[in-house]
């Protein structure tokens, strides 16, 4: 930020000056005037919850920044070396160069381990942030037109953060990464037909070879990089062309957007909310020890120890792996049938998938072709509020099976009682967790329509002339009562017959779909309820 | 760019039904006739900075301490990197070193940050501004002359006309990544066959049961009653390459119990000698070394994804995921008293793979 020119605007705009000079150099070479006038005072609606997308986007940056640092570092070789670094119980001892250069960062090099820290802090608050991020997006309706290919671009990020965790993990080819890898391997192997080969051309041979770090290392600060750094641009993009949506409030439209100018004030608050972010993966860093690959030593196919977790993103896949029922796998049709692999790579594969074609399922259902920019409050949609519900449940039971060890030892429980109960949660816990986010999200509407109607609870207990105790209701202002009024209410789909007198079949699957997202609404109060009801707030 | 700021009350309320919006069609939304009106923006309530010139005051000093406060962190950080050094083999320095160069950056950071922010919460201007939306398609002019645009571009260089053209180009397109499809066989050895690779492992009639990772072969009458340990083969050690990828299939774990404790099928009964058995560590679920065993109820449990297997029972799987009992090694004793390997195993070892069978 440049304070200076900010500071004095009415000064260098007198004298024109230095600052005057250099500014109409540039805008004769690069027309940037342009720019500061299309972009200068674009507004931008203000919440704490818009704030998760830009975790993301400075933890990113954090990531490019520190991964950078100990890329002058790592060496991604997996050539066998004697370990002669500082850290002591391991000196001697042979291991890759990956191993030992990941070593040299963390124990001879000043600073490299806190780079080594923030880098792997910033990368779990990447993830997560994203996640937290997908889910304000949802739970509020965001994706909705015409933002349905930012969230296609939004997920495909989230994949790609994912992928870019586990590439990075798998580097300093320690015994946790080389285990992790290890399970990549099984898996692979288990996918018919074409597994075998598929493992043996990733590793270069058979597993775990002498290639995989140095391929992973290009993916993980090449290829991956350059496509989401291509694809944030693209959403970043998306935000400015579509301008930023805005929860509802009085005097906030489809057709306005109400917030505050980039300049100065967005431009101060998010460009300080980037050091926030990065101050605080500094102090975790600083304070709090992660992946400490000299615990763990080198790869051997032989060790392991217990109770070890892989990074939180990779649990609910690891989790999926664990609670699958014994015995699914079978020899048939000319080869051996992994099911107990397919069926959570199969599963998680249509999870992710439901996910990303959430929003065109919902405005086919709807059949709302209007922009829609003001947000919805979770409650007013319940069935999708309730459907997002399930979809966490599901995804927390997976993500909770991948400690079930930890569970089991911690909690002084039987394993098989921990993987028991989490395929019992993974199974059921989405119906239940859908009927009961379905009937808050309706009860919450009616407690809306009921303050809208009779006043909100006043605390002032009144004892009337018969004796009868009541509370007072004070009716809600105006702008607050809009709040609670203003979202958009939809009615099952009727089926009408087509010009030929047929009900189409798509027809019918559309309507019954349509059917059980509405047919429980709560309609939102209109004026001739308002009128009705003054006087009411007793 | 329409950034009219406007104080809030002229705006209109209620146009969410304006002209840019009402051709779009609603679906199945209900679009209410006596829908409540927008009452527009409410009154601007000024910050306290606003009515008290000391609170302003205050604001301003607030911010500034904290950007100074910034400096100090940062060349706390500098200070703390030439203070406190790495002292080679002393793992304390190292955790002072990120201990304070990371105390001194997130001062700076922070110090940065919330001062910005404070600045623009506290200080800056803070009427809210509006922007005017309009719709993402383009005008109907934009778009008939986007469409011209192609249209002119198919008449001049007539992909439309010329089909012969346009069908032989689509095909080059096609046809010509292929050859980095091919490429890409060479990311492994070409004069390997994985399949036959991995129905293979170190073991051989005759070779010796070794610790791992010592390599130092074991003598039967070494192995205690209730003992378990990883076993390779012996000359592993010794390989010049491939001795991880060898590892991985050949590692073993050796358990020593009482002969009548033993479930042995007929034909497996020569298999073991004495109570000692020999089976695979590696997981015929996924591949993790199967590490945990359990003395009393001789249960083998990977930690990885807690499948268990009963080692006293051919080493059959009772609990999780994996599918198949772990192979066994058949194990005999040499003239000196060291376990022998009678065979290789007599099935592929680790996860299952299609060609498996």
């Amino acid at each position: 930020m440049s304070t200076t020119t900010d500071m004095k605007p009415a000064e260098s705009k007198k004298s024109g000056g230095f600052t005057g000079a250099a500014a109409n150099y540039i805008d004769e070479r690069t027309s940037i005037s342009t720019a500061v006038k299309e972009l200068g005072r674009k507004i931008f609606p203000d919440h704490w919850s818009f704030l998760l997308g830009e975790v993301a986007l400075y933890s990113f940056v954090i990531i490019l920044l520190s991964g950078s640092f100990l890329t002058f570092f790592f060496q991604a070789s997996m050539a066998e070396v004697h370990y002669e670094g500082s850290y002591v119980p391991l000196k001697g001892v042979e291991m890759s160069v990956a191993m030992a250069s990941s070593l040299d960062i963390s124990f001879d090099v000043r600073g490299g381990l806190l780079m080594r820290q923030v880098h792997h802090w910033a990368a779990l608050l990447f993830v997560a942030s994203i996640g937290l991020h997908m889910l304000r997006i949802y739970f509020t309706g965001a994706f909705r037109k015409p933002r349905e290919l930012n969230w296609v671009i939004g997920f495909v990020l989230f994949i790609l953060a994912m992928a870019e965790g586990f590439t990075g993990y798998s580097l300093p080819d320690d015994l946790l990464s080389g285990n992790g890898l290890r399970i990549i391997d099984g898996m692979v192997k288990g996918i018919p037909v074409v597994g075998t080969w598929i493992s043996f051309l990733l590793f270069g041979g058979e597993f775990p070879g002498t290639d995989i770090v140095g391929r992973l290392y290009s993916l993980h600060i090449l290829l991956l990089p350059a496509i989401i750094v291509a694809l944030i641009a693209l959403h970043l993009l998306f935000v400015v062309v579509h301008k930023h949506t805005q929860y509802p409030g009085a005097g906030r439209t489809d057709t306005n957007v109400v917030g505050y100018p980039v300049l100065p004030v967005y431009a101060a608050k998010a460009g300080g909310f980037f050091f926030i972010v990065f101050g605080v993966v500094m102090l975790m860093a600083s304070f709090f020890t992660i992946n400490p690959i000299w615990n763990y030593g080198p790869y051997d196919p032989s060790p392991v120890s217990a109770g070890t977790q892989p990074d939180w993103y990779i649990g609910f896949a690891d989790g999926a792996l664990r609670l699958i029922p014994p015995g699914l796998e079978w020899v048939g049709l000319g080869g051996t049938w992994s099911f107990n692999i397919l069926i959570p790579l199969v599963g998680l594969g249509m999870f992710i998938g439901v996910v990303l074609l959430y929003p065109f399922l919902e405005a086919w259902i709807t059949g709302d072709k209007r922009e829609h920019h003001i947000l919805d409050r979770p409650r007013n949609a319940p069935t999708r509020t309730a459907i997002g519900a399930a979809g966490v449940t599901f995804y927390a039971g997976l993500w909770a099976a991948a400690s079930s060890d930890i569970i089991a030892t911690h909690f002084s429980v039987t394993m098989e009682g921990v993987i028991h109960t989490l395929q019992a949660v993974v199974i059921l816990g989405p119906f239940i967790a859908y009927f009961i986010t379905k009937r808050v999200c309706l009860a919450l509407q009616k407690k809306d329509r009921e303050i809208v109607l009779h006043g909100y609870e006043s605390g002032r207990i009144v004892r009337l002339p018969g004796g009868e105790y009541i509370e007072v209701h004070q009716p809600v202002d105006e702008y607050e009562r809009w709040k609670l009024v203003s979202y958009t209410n939809y009615k099952p789909l009727e089926l009408t017959p087509n010009a030929q007198g047929k009900v189409s079949p798509v027809q019918r699957v559309r309507a019954g779909l349509s059917r059980w997202f509405f047919e429980d609404r709560i309609a939102p109060v209109g004026t001739k309820e308002l009128e009705e009801s003054h006087g009411d707030h007793h | 760019m329409a950034s009219d700021e406007t104080s809030g009350k002229d705006l209109t309320a209620a146009d969410s039904s304006s002209v840019e919006h009402v051709t779009a069609a609603v679906g199945t939304a209900v679009v209410a006739r006596d829908a409540v009106a927008n009452p527009g923006f409410p009154p601007h309530r000024p910050r306290i900075t606003d009515l008290d010139p000391r609170a302003e005051k205050r604001a301003e000093r607030t911010v500034y301490t904290l950007f100074y406060l910034s400096i100090v962190g940062s060349i706390f950080a500098i200070a703390a990197y030439i203070i406190f050094p790495i002292v080679p083999e002393d793992p304390g320095s190292v955790r002072l070193n990120n201990l304070f160069i990371g105390i001194g950056l997130a001062l700076a950071l922070l110090a940065l940050g919330i001062g910005a922010v404070h600045w623009g919460k506290a200080l800056m201007h803070d009427e809210e501004g509006v922007d005017e939306r309009h719709p993402v398609r383009g005008s109907d002019e934009t778009r008939a002359r986007a469409v011209e645009i192609f249209q002119e571009a198919n008449t001049e260089s007539g992909i439309g006309r010329r089909a012969v053209i346009r069908n032989s180009l689509i095909g080059a397109l096609v046809v010509f990544p292929l050859p980095a499809v091919v490429l890409f066989r060479g990311l492994a050895p070409m004069d390997q066959d994985p399949v036959a690779l991995l129905k293979q492992t170190m073991w051989e009639k005759g070779t010796r049961l070794a610790l791992d990772p010592s390599g130092a072969p074991i003598k039967a009458s070494d192995v205690t009653l209730g003992s378990s340990f990883a076993v390779i083969p012996e000359g592993l050690m010794d390989l010049e390459h491939g001795r991880l990828e060898e590892k991985a299939k050949a590692v073993v774990i050796l358990v020593r119990m009482k002969p009548e404790d033993l479930i042995e099928t007929p034909e497996r009964a020569s298999w073991s000698y004495d109570g000692i058995v020999a089976y695979s560590k590696i997981c015929t679920h996924v591949g993790c070394p199967v590490g945990l065993y359990e003395q009393q109820t001789h249960h083998l449990l990977c930690p990885c994804h807690q499948s268990q297997f009963n080692v006293a029972d051919q080493a059959k799987v009772i609990f999780g995921p994996a599918k198949r009992a772990l192979p066994q090694l058949p194990i005999a004793v040499d003239s000196e008293g060291y376990l022998i390997a009678q065979s290789d195993f007599l099935e592929p070892v680790g996860p299952s793979f299609w060609e498996r069978q």
